[in-house]
């Protein structure tokens, strides 16, 4: 039997999605029938990722669909850029539908878990869609209906309020965004009318329209990835949503913005400005910073991963810009190293980040607490999450040997070659953006380290923690899967290299050399001047740990005690001494003062009941989302002077438009 | 046919008069049966006359138009409105916003108006049935000047069913019709408008005690 061609196979499996999702509306009160779908939808994942796996390095096909509006068909395409993202979002998808299985609860006052599994799957088949699509026309339709199963998944416990606001201030930003992308796309046709991505591509756009549709796909992917200063949406919607509705948000439905901005800068305009990267670089850095320094000051723990995602994606996006600045500057090698190190990055995001947001469902599910303040020690009721989110924070905090080192490393690679730039400003300001990487990665560390600690370590803060459970089967298989990942995806660098490499020869043509021709050994561009193998590093770690650990059984005397950890030789420690979430991440708090709006108040020294109580809020709220929210009601008001209720002066307004126009067409 | 060659044209300039005329008609009656009827009647000149453009250019497209109106127009919407008013028990539209010899002589002005803003495009079409253009774009006009002049739902809602009556002339008479689709699309959202406006007739009744839409005021935001 032939096998069908990729494509075809990716199209099919993703209608299996949306049949799926259908399937569960035949039944949506039956808790039963969506438990038995999301194992089913994993199992589609999984091929989906074979496929994309088989597509990476397939020359690109493409079809027309018997779909869409007449004269207006739907095109499909699929090449190693779409494969690849295919791979993450089957792959990651797959391990949190097999977890979702475990989550699903049926909660009166929430969806019906029909709707929920529905909703879910069609999310998933819009996803793929917007990878595979291959004209405006399709890929907006994607686009929104991606926005819109995912509004309706934030949502899924709308008897509140703030989450009823989060999926409000998240569909208004979603559309924001869709218009931007909407007007990008008609910049890119170039007056032809014609919205494939075929005749996108074949035009030769002049500079300034070219820049046009840049800016407008950056602002618009920007506000679906969570960029500044469109990013407010992301921490509310995230610990709104379910948690594998947060997991696949922040795994996969971010990457989908940076595809879009892969295809449309170095797809479908073909050429880049070196400024496009500046400008890039610039919001991508400045999103990092932002994200890693409000996550450290976070007492939500769900709240703390959405800001560390933005803190991601603006990682990414600077290693785009980076890309875009060496690809302006016609060195393709340097450029394909930034774009692998970006895609590189988007996968090992989607699998930690996955894996922690997975995590924290699993601490949800079983303590219905969510604040940092109330948690702790959990280690010991849950070994197997605990250990499974410990993968994910080392992985997360960019810890060789794991994935996030591998991608992290690369990325500072590339920017320690700036200096070979023929701009002179350009070179002595690249080298302060590697260390805001830098500082980027040491303050993920430290975010790391005050999340798994407050949340697995030290005692619990709760006397009901201690009827907490450890996950069931279903989520331990999809905690162990996405950790597996994150291990599989830091030992073989190697492999995820040569996994990239098409796309890094079609986009920017030029591969990225592992250099040392071994598969051990990844060193780019110079052996002599910098390599990495995490085996060896796993080998040497795993070496050292075993001498420790042997030196204290054999030659010391071998004896076990247990003590209070930390307790720093206090006589009596309780749960309410222990380091809280507030607290590790006050120096933060003071460094970076300028970045927060504090309010709180401190208790008078004499108050028998002191209460203390601070928010570091986001500026950002008060200098742009508050006055254009102003106008926008002032300019309504403006308007309300036409409503006078009377259906006839309506048909009055009517009529004197209808004769203006046809006086003016005359 | 030499006949139909010889005063094909002039009958279909025939039928745009009397549509014309039934506009004008409509404009100052008050009752509203009477104006169901009129409805009725404009139907079937538009019928007839989409029959004659079917037979003197030879499209058969439009016998399918027409059936299409004689279905809709003369049968099905005229007896849906019969059943909306005996339903709701409402035979006189009490009064008109403007006293109608003034609506009479705003819609005179008004069909001048069409006749000089039609007078570029039909001198540019080449259709044996030109002359009719400005008479469709009077007619829509007219209707949409009894929809403002009147306060009762019921003459608003046949006041846009007419206006979309010139509509469809304009594109049978003037220009030959329109795509099939597009007609059929038209034809099932008048349906469609018609239905929806239904349940809000009784609904603004329930509300009100009342079909004046004066009432609507009421709801304004303050």
């Amino acid at each position: 039997m032939r096998m069908p061609a990729p494509l075809d196979a990716a199209l099919l499996l993703a209608g299996g999605w949306l049949a799926l999702g259908l399937g569960a509306m035949a039944s949506p009160r039956s808790i039963a029938l969506a438990r038995a779908l999301f194992p089913a939808g994993a199992l589609v994942g999984l091929a989906l990722a074979a496929v994309g796996l088989a597509g990476l390095f397939d020359a690109p096909a493409v079809r027309l669909l018997p779909l869409g509006l007449p004269e207006l068909p739907f095109h499909a395409r699929l090449d190693c850029l779409s494969a690849f993202f295919l791979v993450l979002l089957g792959s990651v998808s797959a391990a949190v539908s097999v977890f979702a299985r475990g989550y699903l609860r049926d909660d009166p006052g929430s969806h019906p878990p029909g709707l929920q599994a529905l909703c879910y799957h069609v999310f998933l088949a819009s996803m793929a869609l917007v990878l595979l699509a291959d004209d405006a026309y399709f890929f907006m339709v994607a686009w929104e209906s991606m926005a819109l199963s995912s509004f309706f998944l934030v949502i899924t416990d709308h008897r509140h309020a703030e989450i009823r606001r989060a999926g409000y201030l998240y569909l208004l930003i979603a559309h924001l965004g869709a218009i931007s992308i909407l007007l990008c796309f008609g910049a890119l046709q170039g007056g032809s009318g014609d919205y494939t991505f075929d005749t996108m591509r074949e035009i030769h756009q002049p500079a300034a329209w070219a820049s046009v549709a840049f800016l407008l796909a950056l602002a618009g992917f920007g506000a679906k990835a969570g960029l500044l200063p469109l990013h407010v949406w992301l921490p509310e919607a995230h610990p709104a949503a379910p948690s594998p509705v947060s997991a696949l948000l922040s795994a996969v439905m971010l990457k989908t913005a940076v595809y879009g901005m892969l295809r449309v800068t170095l797809d479908l305009i073909g050429f880049s400005l070196w400024w496009w990267g500046v400008v890039a670089l610039a919001v991508g850095l400045a999103s990092a910073l932002f994200g890693i320094v409000f996550a450290a000051v976070q007492s939500d723990m769900k709240r703390l991963l959405a800001y560390s995602s933005i803190e991601n994606v603006g990682l990414i996006v600077a290693g785009f810009g980076l890309a875009l600045v060496f690809h302006g500057f016609g060195m393709a090698r340097l450029a394909a190293l930034a774009l692998t190190a970006t895609l590189y990055h988007c996968l090992n995001h989607a699998f930690f980040k996955g894996l922690l947001f997975l995590a924290t469902g699993s601490v949800l599910h079983a303590t219905s607490e969510r604040s940092l303040g109330r948690l702790g020690g959990l280690i010991h009721r849950m070994p197997w999450v605990a250990w499974c989110a410990l993968v994910g924070t080392i992985a997360i905090a960019g810890l060789p040997p794991l994935n996030g080192f591998a991608s992290e490393w690369l990325l500072l690679q590339a920017f320690l070659f700036t200096p070979g730039l023929p701009q002179a400003y350009l070179n002595m300001l690249v080298p302060l953006a590697a260390a805001a990487v830098a500082l980027t990665a040491a303050l993920s560390g430290y975010v790391m380290v005050k999340f798994y600690g407050v949340v697995f370590l030290g005692q619990a803060r709760e006397a009901k923690l201690a009827q907490a459970h450890d996950a069931d089967l279903w989520q331990r298989a999809g905690l162990a899967w996405l950790a597996a990942g994150c291990v599989a995806l830091g030992l073989a660098p190697t492999i995820v290299i040569g996994l990239v490499d098409p796309i890094a020869r079609m986009l920017v043509a030029s591969g990225m050399d592992t250099g040392s021709g071994s598969w051990l050994f990844v060193a780019p561009i110079d052996p002599a001047r910098a390599s990495y193998s995490p085996v060896i590093f796993l080998l040497g770690v795993a070496a050292l740990v075993a001498i420790a650990w042997g030196s204290v059984r054999f030659f010391y005397h071998g004896r076990m005690r247990r003590a209070a950890a930390w307790d720093c030789g206090f006589p009596f420690i309780g749960p309410r001494m222990q380091d809280s979430a507030e607290g590790f991440g006050q120096p933060v708090k003071v460094v970076f003062r300028p970045m927060f709006r504090i309010r709180g108040e401190a208790p008078a020294p004499l108050d028998t009941r002191p209460r203390y109580h601070e928010s570091a809020d986001d500026r950002l709220w008060g200098w742009l989302y508050v006055p254009v929210a102003r106008a926008v009601d002032r300019a309504t008001g403006l308007v309300t002077v036409l409503q006078r209720g009377r259906i006839s002066v309506y048909l009055l307004y009517s009529f004197a438009t209808l004769l203006l126009l046809l006086l003016i067409v005359r | 046919m030499p006949f139909l060659a010889h005063y094909g044209t002039q009958l279909i300039n025939l039928c745009a008069a009397v549509l014309l005329l039934l506009a004008f008609t409509m404009l100052t009656q008050r009752r509203i049966l009477s104006l169901i009827h009129l409805y009725t009647a404009q139907g079937l000149v538009l019928f007839a006359s989409t029959v004659l453009v079917a037979l003197v250019t030879g499209q058969a497209e439009l016998y399918k138009s027409a059936a299409l109106t004689l279905a809709l127009k003369v049968l099905a919407l005229p007896w849906l409105l019969h059943f909306l008013i005996r339903r709701l028990n409402v035979k006189w539209d009490v009064e008109t916003l403007i006293n109608i010899p003034t609506t009479m002589l705003i819609g005179i002005v008004l069909v001048i108006l069409a006749f000089n803003l039609a007078a570029p495009i039909s001198r540019l079409a080449g259709t044996v049935t030109r002359a009719t253009l400005g008479i469709a774009m009077a007619s829509i006009l007219l209707s949409f000047l009894m929809m403002i002049t009147r306060s009762k739902a019921v003459p608003q809602v046949i006041g846009f069913l007419s206006m979309e009556n010139g509509l469809f002339f304009a594109a049978t008479a003037a220009v030959y019709g329109m795509p099939f689709v597009f007609e059929f699309g038209i034809a099932f959202d008048v349906l469609v408008a018609v239905l929806i406006m239904g349940v809000f007739f009784f609904q603004i009744r329930e509300r009100f005690d009342s079909l004046d839409t004066r009432h609507l005021e009421r709801l304004k935001e303050h």
